[in-house]
């Protein structure tokens, strides 16, 4: 099982750091999949993390130059790695001016990512900063707890209005309440409320469209005979919400959410280069 | 000085005015000398030359209050007056500003033994001098709530600076961040080879801001784990000393350099070159240190 990969693009270095910080907003662990052509950032719905889950999916080829990846077997030529992706963060930030970053598994007394950060510096020789990252190798038998998971059956899907719109209205709202009602019509409104014992808030958004999704075998289509104007709802923590629109440092290209009323609000947010998903169920 | 404790200790001297400060534990002091040419005036008192000057300290705050707003202070004040009123119990600070307004602060003070941490700079083994932008540099990539670095010598003279893990610490679970200097990034560089001290971040970090803003180089030395390190910046006027703690190696034989977590043994090389691997391979370190050196005394 091996791992090395190399960036000297600084352009590269930095959107890749830019996805690490929104990942690690979301996730105080996380699993990352290496395969061959592709990066995964995975976060299974566990009690633990609150029931939120999410999926982060990016091209290799995009943001490094060199990568070479020898999964733990020839039909299983993966790697998934458990760690903390705050302590990436943390080492990408010591590479806004890099020459190269190197990053590679290495397992000296445990499990780390290394990532080493070549610097200029006005010596002969370029400075160098390693960080090892302590990981966790996720055993083969546990490969199934980390599957894509698929798009629910929803009642509505809705474009999302600005990120930035969207973000200081749930800022605002966070210090009212902690729990935030997200609901939405396949006429593209879409409502933002929340309630408490004092005060009642609700952001209206309008003319925000609908995704059309390609009816496979006719389940989508179903939303032909619904009503176009009937909302779904579903309430959730407000907290992760917020989470999910601070840490977008660009706007994505795409962003919209999936509601199945009452049960889970699926978010999906895509960029040129990286796709995220994001699940957040819906309080009781 | 505020990051070091919370009492400023204020000592005239022949040689200029002496403000130190030391920390709760003891594990930390500073002193700034300033001498009698910074000053447009200076007059050390003493009635003859039996009479011992007059030392007294007070409250960080008290005294740092005064000069509360640094950009105001700039456009408004012509002149700053410091007395020392024994008898009256109190030191005075005059703000001299514009448009004829004077602004005159009474600080109660505490008489006090002198204050004087125990260390010899020529007694160090090694000796380091950089400009501060260079460590200041260095420093960066530390969190800031990084309580201890381990200052190390590597082959080929590079000096490194580790993030020190405590032992209690699981290293399974702690990152562990490392960088290299090279040796001509120093304006001189005397040391004994394979040494490594682990100190304070905090404290340092308050020397390199005020280094850095004066633009001066800075010197570093010290000496085996345990012994203090001690940090100098020399100007024609103003001569300054930080003294800090060090962590003392406490079983020196059983522990190899690998304690932080970062092996600097050499590695079996894999198909893939690579100029980092074998930079690291290349590494080793030698052992340090030998039985319990006595902790610094102040």
């Amino acid at each position: 099982m091996r791992f090395r990969a190399k960036i000297v693009d600084l352009a590269c270095v930095n959107h890749f750091s830019r996805i690490i910080n929104t990942i690690a907003r979301l996730a105080k662990t996380c699993i990352l999949r290496l395969t061959v052509f592709k990066l995964y950032f995975i976060l299974s719905d566990k009690v633990a993390n609150g029931g939120a889950s999410m999926w982060c999916e990016l091209s290799q080829g995009n943001f490094f130059d060199e990568f070479q990846m020898e999964g733990v077997a020839a039909e299983h030529n993966e790697i998934y790695l458990e760690l903390v992706p705050e302590n990436l963060s943390r080492a990408l930030k010591t590479a806004q001016n890099a020459k190269a970053v190197k990053i590679k598994l290495t397992n000296k007394h445990c499990p780390c990512l290394r990532v080493a950060v070549e610097l200029p510096s006005l010596s002969s020789s370029n400075r160098i900063v390693t960080h090892d990252i302590p990981v966790g190798v996720i055993p083969r038998r546990m490969w199934n707890d980390f599957r894509e998971p698929s798009v629910p059956d929803f009642d509505v899907s809705i474009y999302l209005p600005a990120l930035k719109t969207m973000k200081s209205v749930v800022e605002r709202m966070k210090n009212l309440s902690n729990f935030i009602v997200i609901e939405a019509n396949l006429s593209g409104e879409m409502n933002l409320k929340i309630e408490t014992d004092l005060v009642s808030v609700t952001t209206h958004f309008k003319d925000l469209g609908n995704p059309p999704w390609a009816s496979e075998d006719g389940c989508q289509s179903s939303a032909q005979g619904r009503d176009l104007e009937s909302m779904a709802e579903a309430c959730i923590d407000i907290k992760k919400l917020q989470q999910l629109l601070a840490g977008q440092q660009v706007n994505p290209t795409k962003a919209l959410c999936n509601i199945v009323r009452k049960r889970i609000v699926h978010f999906i947010l895509l960029h040129e280069e990286v796709s995220l998903q994001y699940f957040i169920p819906a309080i009781a | 000085l505020s990051r070091i404790g919370d009492e400023l200790y204020l000592e005239p001297t022949e040689s200029g005015l002496s403000l130190r400060a030391v920390n709760s534990s003891r594990s930390a002091f500073a002193s700034f000398l300033f001498a009698p040419l910074f000053f447009q005036l200076y007059e050390p008192g003493g009635a003859g030359p039996d009479t011992e000057l007059f030392r007294c300290k007070v409250h960080m705050k008290s005294f740092l209050g005064v000069f509360r707003s640094l950009p105001s202070l700039e456009k408004s004040v012509g002149k700053c007056l410091i007395l020392l009123k024994p008898r009256a119990s109190r030191l005075v600070l005059q703000l001299h500003c514009k448009y004829g307004v004077t602004k005159t602060h009474n600080l109660a003070f505490q008489e006090c033994e002198r204050l004087q941490a125990v260390f010899d700079t020529q007694s160090c083994a090694s000796r380091l001098c950089a400009p501060a932008r260079v460590l200041a540099e260095a420093v960066v990539h530390f969190p800031l709530t990084l309580a201890e670095v381990t200052l190390g010598t590597g082959p080929g003279g590079k000096i490194s600076l580790r993030n020190y893990v405590e032992d209690e610490a699981e290293p399974s679970k702690t990152m562990v961040t490392e960088l290299w200097l090279a040796e001509d990034e120093f304006q001189s560089v005397a040391v004994a080879p394979g040494s490594h001290i682990t100190f304070c971040l905090k404290e340092f970090r308050g020397l390199l801001g005020f280094a850095e803003a004066s633009n001066l180089p800075l010197t570093i030395h010290f000496d085996e784990p345990g012994r203090p390190v001690v940090f100098t910046l020399d100007d024609t006027v103003l001569e300054v000393h930080l003294v800090l703690a060090t962590l003392s190696d406490l079983n020196s034989n059983s522990q190899s350099p690998s304690t932080n977590g970062v092996s600097h043994l050499p590695v079996p090389s894999d198909d893939f070159a690579d100029d980092l691997e074998s930079y690291m391979a290349a590494m080793e370190t030698s052992e340090g240190g030998s039985g319990g050196p006595p902790s610094p005394t102040f």
